[in-house]
């Protein structure tokens, strides 16, 4: 089967894992080809490079597909590991930052959701959990410049692109999290110096508009 | 300050039944590494090593290596890996490979458990449902599997450590929602008995029986029936 050369990314322009990819993309300087896929009408080309999810992001290298996020991100690291390393050398220090990265993947994204789909009491424990989440997160990140230690890495990138959301997710919730977790803010800023992470990350009000939409065409009222 | 004095060796924080253990039993096994296992009473009575060990979750498994806590059990099976490297090593070496098998083992790892843990506490559609979706899982594997020995290839590797120490709980599942893993996916069921045959799995794997009855003294506990 004639096989297309290069690297191909199927995403979604909002999607805070397609952006763990292209940051890594960018901090690696690996070309790609950009294609944005309508999440509403899928196309028979996601469809059959991911049949098992059906899910963004897809990295498709030669032609062959790679699925989820974190997945993707260390095929990435290994593959162009000459440059930028992501996830580090010691095999302590890497089982830790997986660890850490499996429970963002586990908790962020859904918990946010909760913050803006629920009313009520439902809203407020779910903005408990939120804080609580990222406390641990501060907690882990300590008075470090980023969760890699000096350099950025692995576990800066599976969750930066979740700070976009948060100026959507304290609009809902009304909390801020400066005030909860200001250590994560700081680190955030200094992840945003970094052209791979601003040139990627949304911008905080589209993703507020795009919630907007979501809670619209899903029927929740706000 | 003072620096804590660091135990050498590997321990298994550890619970007979649990199969996300079982995995790293079967990986140290097959790389021939001695540890240690310490069984915990799961879930009234955790020690204060787990607790201490595994703050963020609270659960098995966790392997202590020179004191230091690795949790999670695939993360765990990567770190295994990557300290042992030259005896039976887990994941092929080419990285398109790697993340293929890591594609496998996440999906079992996401689906399986939670699957079979409705299969057997609930009942009615739930139950019905949740049988249907596995046998989908497990027929999707079997299309992942094709004629292959193992899902490695000839080698028996990372997916088929994911995936074996779930065999046990075959004959539960069974029983609970009436149904045969060997009518509805026989290639599953072959590839079991052949990792079987392997001394790390048929060592780390309970009797089916003893995780029926598991189960069984489980239901009685919460009123579950």
């Amino acid at each position: 089967m004639a096989r297309e050369k290069g690297v191909v990314l199927l995403d979604f322009w909002v999607s805070p894992f397609g952006q763990r990819v292209r940051i890594a993309l960018a901090e690696k300087g690996v070309d790609y080809e950009y294609k944005e896929q309508d999440l509403f009408n899928k196309s028979e080309h996601l469809l059959k490079s991911n049949p098992v999810y059906k899910k963004i992001p897809v990295l498709l290298h030669d032609g062959k597909p790679i699925c989820e996020s974190l997945i993707i991100v260390q095929y990435i690291d290994e593959v162009w590991s000459d440059k930028a390393p992501l996830l580090p050398d010691e095999p302590l220090a890497r089982a830790n930052a997986r660890f850490w990265a499996d429970f963002i993947d586990k908790k962020v994204y859904e918990c946010g959701t909760r913050l803006w789909k629920l009313k009520g009491e439902e809203q407020e424990a779910a903005k408990k959990e939120f804080v609580e989440i990222f406390k641990l997160l501060q907690g882990e990140l300590g008075d470090r410049k980023f969760f890699g230690g000096e350099t950025f890495g692995f576990l800066d990138l599976a969750l930066v692109p979740f700070v976009a959301w948060f100026y959507a997710y304290e609009t809902f919730a009304k909390f801020s999290m400066d005030e909860e977790c200001p250590k994560i803010v700081a680190w955030a800023k200094r992840c945003m110096e970094r052209e791979s992470v601003s040139k990627t990350l949304s911008d905080p009000n589209k993703v507020y508009e795009f919630v907007l939409f979501l809670k619209e065409k899903f029927g929740v009222e706000y | 300050m003072e620096e804590e004095k660091r135990e050498k060796g590997v321990i298994l924080l550890d619970f007979w039944v649990s199969p996300f253990s079982q995995r790293l039993k079967i990986a140290m096994d097959e790389k021939n590494v001695e540890f240690e296992c310490i069984e915990e009473d799961i879930p009234n009575n955790k020690s204060q090593l787990l607790l201490k060990s595994n703050p963020v979750y609270k659960k098995i498994p966790v392997l202590i290596h020179d004191g230091k806590p690795i949790c999670e059990s695939m993360v765990i099976l990567r770190y295994i890996d990557e300290v042992w490297p030259h005896q039976a090593p887990l994941l092929p070496s080419d990285p398109y490979s790697r993340a293929i098998a890591s594609f496998w083992a996440d999906f079992i790892d996401k689906k399986v458990y939670d699957l079979g843990t409705k299969i057997w506490m609930r009942s009615g559609e739930v139950q019905e449902t949740a049988k249907q979706e596995l046998l989908a899982v497990m027929k999707t594997l079997e299309g992942e599997l094709g004629e292959k020995e193992f899902f490695g290839g000839d080698v028996f590797g990372f997916v088929d450590i994911t995936l074996v120490p779930f065999y046990a709980w075959f004959h539960a599942y069974e029983i609970f929602a009436k149904f045969s893993f060997e009518e509805e996916c026989p290639k599953i069921v072959a590839w079991a008995k052949r990792c079987m045959q392997r001394d790390s799995v048929c060592k780390a794997l309970p009797e089916p029986k003893k995780v029926y009855e598991y189960l069984l003294d489980l239901k009685a506990t919460y009123n579950l029936y």
